[in-house]
């Protein structure tokens, strides 16, 4: 009798429930008298809550204890008192005895095991039986309780629409949960990395090289956790390399679609360009790998400069192409913001389109331009894939983008993947790089928010 | 008054003379480069995206066929076939050189009968029929040319089979039924949280100070970088409540984080979009509040939701990096059997076999791009669809 048996079995007791009581109100609004106050599903749902949600609950929670009721059975039991004390020792024969009694194997090592398996099958069918028992006891008396209240006078819809208020409520703190989440998690496993790394160093520390050493006299590897050049990297690729791409390419876009395409040129191109936002990353860092990475190389090599097989160039070019949609559409709205009125007469006065453009409508709508360039970067830093795949390892402070250079989100993948413990500083610094990342997309988000509502009052 | 038409040149602008002229074609070359400038822009994004789909498919459309080698065996030995030892069928035959490590399962699936049959070539074979393998390979493949025994079929192993270290063995079947069962649970979470907080956000919620923090809160979450929600999965759904590693069921959590802002938001656009009236018409014949959104409003707002939903669960099923965090990069070589076995998904596979040195993965790696790519313009495809058939103007 597993939990999921007993789910399904509450669930065709509601819907007895459900048709017993709706049968019931519909008995009662069919004899006439005084109107009832509900419709008869209203009843029915109220008796099928109270018949399944209780029940649901405690089962729930059986079934996380049950576990542990078991245990202590057999535990106490006469068979266990020869076990040996040593746990691992224990755990094993314990283990085998389970397998055996629920069936998952049926040959065992330790003789012990075989002796405890009765003891094992029997505790596991009583505390199932229990636990079938309770539920029913809960879910039929639930049921029963609201059974009798089921009458023309009974408010059943006011009950049942306070319910679904509270489930609505209910749902959208889940985001606020979420958030909540995010941020303990991070911030706690990053106290736990400042218990061991000094925040000073981590936050000013050039240098990089998260090994650390398994045995003391090995050279290099004393784990140094200076993010500088991780920033660097980050910024270099995500806010410089990959705006210069997006922002002529994205503003240009914006507004040729806007104020020169036709609109059945339009109609196709903006979906089109919509495209580029909806290529998965991992696409993106193939293509970055694959093609684009080897050219760069080939044309730094060419033109003299020191070069990596992967380069920041790289990376940042196809995060720009990336990138484009979200400029060109943040920049498309903030242009159609602008009061028709203040185009009109810049046109009246003789001035040409790109004249109007150039002084009136960019000005005009640089407010939102700017907020939605802050909402690409803070998109860009946070980019993981194509830098993943492109970016490299290594931690270079340089301004060659022609280099190597790695960003916070290439190191959180490196450093937790792999063999992981969850004590050494090198797992829980990715937890802190974690954190530094929330930290500067959510003020980023924040002042780029403020920024475009601000620049949308001003012309409402 | 009269004193600044006084200050005004009384002769009238000579619109013809040679300097106006200049000034004028001046501007309009300054027009025309502004307008090319523009143009140059659209055609220059669009052309990315037309390299970039034209370099996943030059790579990826031969991942999708394999080079086939005729397998003659000699009569003396199709007494093996009898004995049902294909694989030693297969080594008298040419074996691992020419073969692929598989081969010997279309020989047990044809059953036990002699005559020749085509069996799928090794990986340096196959890299060698494109051209692109070694001094070796190519020689042999010239020498089984040279006998007429090579010929290009379509690779329905790519689109059976699971995880392998053997290129020509590979297939994305085990990845996408891992998807399958990541969107299955992303969805189940997602979407009724997502459109139940839309609901209370949009039309239930009091104006005050906690309605806005939840608001400003969903808005954030909608822009917290992906690996975020990666580093809350391994924290929380691992570390603190135990989870199975690699499960869908975690990766699905994950992504229904994720997804649900989407959601919340396209959801909330779609009912703000309902007009009052019906609202008000539902209210004045005595409905109550519940009534009004369940009876009118979500109806009427649904295309707008699932339009939504679609673009969120696109979004989720190209998601490479929160699931890295939560170990879906494991070597997995059968599809998973339930949402708490090991899986891994479509772009975690793609990143895995990119990350594979020999060159056959090149190619399977594309292909594997194509089909994702397959599955997310057709899934954009049905939103578009949806939003142009379904949504109302009021």
């Amino acid at each position: 009798m597993t939990t999921t048996t007993i789910a399904l079995l509450l669930l065709g007791l509601g819907l007895a429930a459900w048709l017993a009581a709706r049968g019931k109100a519909m008995a009662f609004s069919r004899s006439g008298g005084t109107r009832p106050h509900s419709l008869p599903a209203y009843h029915g749902w109220y008796v099928a809550l109270w018949a399944m949600v209780p029940a649901l609950v405690f089962l729930a929670i059986w079934s996380n204890v049950s576990n542990g009721l078991i245990f202590q059975a057999v535990m106490a039991s006469p068979e266990a008192a020869a076990l040996p004390d040593f746990a691992m020792q224990r755990q094993a024969i314990l283990g085998e005895a389970y397998a055996l009694a629920t069936g998952a194997s049926d040959t065992v090592f330790n003789p012990q095991a075989r002796a405890l398996a009765p003891v094992y099958a029997g505790a596991i069918s009583f505390y199932a039986w229990l636990g079938l028992g309770v539920s029913l006891l809960i879910a039929f008396s639930g049921g029963a309780v609201a059974y009798t209240r089921v009458s023309p006078h009974f408010r059943a819809r006011t009950r049942i629409e306070r319910t679904v208020m509270a489930v609505l409520l209910l749902a959208s703190l889940i985001a606020v949960l979420t958030t909540l989440g995010i941020f303990v998690s991070l911030l706690f496993e990053s106290l736990r990395f400042f218990s061991m790394v000094s925040p000073v160093e981590f936050v000013f520390g050039l240098n990089w090289s998260p090994q650390m050493a398994i045995r003391a006299d090995q050279a290099g590897s004393s784990g140094a956790f200076g993010a500088i050049p991780l920033f660097w990297g980050t910024i270099f690729i995500g806010a410089i390399i990959a705006m210069i791409v997006a922002i002529p390419l994205g503003l240009m876009s914006a507004i040729y679609l806007t104020q020169y395409a036709r609109p059945s040129v339009r109609a196709w191109m903006k979906p089109l360009l919509e495209i580029l936002a909806g290529v998965p990353t991992v696409v993106y860092g193939y293509f970055a790998a694959l093609t684009v990475a080897p050219a760069i190389r080939d044309l730094g090599l060419s033109l003299g400069i020191p070069s990596s097989s992967e380069s920041a160039l790289a990376a940042g070019l196809v995060m720009g192409i990336m990138i484009i949609p979200f400029v060109s559409s943040m920049a498309d709205d903030s242009i159609a913001a602008v009061p028709q009125a203040m185009r009109d007469g810049s046109l009246a006065m003789g001035a040409t389109r790109s004249e109007t453009i150039k002084r009136v409508l960019v000005p005009a709508a640089l407010p939102g331009v700017v907020g939605g360039v802050l909402l690409a970067v803070s998109r860009a830093i946070g980019e993981t894939m194509i830098v993943v795949m492109a970016a490299g390892l290594a931690a270079n402070l340089t301004a060659n983008p022609f280099e190597s250079v790695t960003t916070v989100t290439t190191q959180i993948v490196q450093l937790l993947t792999g063999d992981q413990e969850f004590d050494s500083p090198k797992t829980l610094a990715a937890f802190a790089l974690g954190l530094v990342l929330f930290l500067v997309t959510l003020a980023l988000n924040i002042v780029a928010l403020r920024v475009v509502k601000k620049y949308r009052e001003a012309y409402e | 008054m009269s004193e600044a038409f006084d200050k005004v040149d009384p002769t009238p602008t000579d619109w013809k003379a040679e300097a106006m002229q200049r000034r004028i074609r001046k501007r309009y070359g300054a027009e025309r480069r502004f307008k090319l400038v523009g143009l140059m822009a659209v055609l220059m994004s669009a052309g990315f995206l037309a390299f970039l789909m034209w370099t996943m498919v030059g790579n990826g459309a031969r991942g999708f066929m394999q080079t086939q080698i005729r397998l003659d065996l000699p009569a003396e030995q199709v007494s093996l076939l009898d004995a049902g030892a294909w694989e030693d069928a297969v080594r008298v035959g040419g074996g691992d050189a020419i073969f692929s490590g598989i081969a010997w399962r279309t020989l047990r699936d044809r059953g036990a009968r002699g005559g020749p049959i085509w069996l799928p070539a090794a990986d340096a074979i196959d890299v060698a029929a494109k051209g692109e393998g070694t001094a070796e390979a190519e020689r042999a493949y010239a020498a089984l040319a040279a006998r007429d025994r090579v010929r290009t079929g379509i690779n329905w192993t790519f689109l059976t089979g699971s995880d392998a270290t053997d290129p020509t063995v590979v297939g994305i079947w085990g990845a996408f039924k891992g998807s399958l069962l990541t969107m299955i649970v992303t969805l189940a979470l997602a979407f009724p949280i997502g459109v139940l907080s839309a609901v209370y956000l949009e039309e239930y919620a009091p104006r005050n100070r906690w309605t806005d923090m939840i608001e400003v809160t969903i808005n954030n979450l909608a822009a917290v970088p992906s690996i975020i929600f990666g580093l809350l999965g391994l924290a929380i759904f691992l570390n603190f409540m135990h989870l199975p590693r690699s499960a869908p069921i975690v990766g699905g959590l994950t992504l229904a984080l994720m997804t649900m802002p989407v959601i919340v938001i396209a959801g909330r656009n779609a009912i703000k979009s309902v007009p009052p009236s019906i609202r008000d018409a539902a209210l004045g014949i005595g409905a109550s509040r519940i009534q009004v959104v369940s009876h009118h409003v979500l109806p009427l707002a649904l295309p707008g939701i699932l339009t939504g939903t679609i673009i969120g669960m696109a979004r989720a099923l190209g998601e490479t990096a929160p699931l890295l965090m939560i170990g879906m990069r494991a070597f997995i070589a059968s599809p998973p059997a339930g949402v708490s076995e090991p899986a891994t998904v479509l772009p975690v596979q793609i990143f895995l076999w990119s990350d594979e040195v020999s060159r056959g993965f090149v190619e399977k790696t594309s292909a594997a791009i194509i089909v994702l790519l397959v599955f997310l313009l057709a899934m954009n495809g049905i939103a578009i669809y949806l939003r142009n058939r379904f949504e109302k103007r009021w």
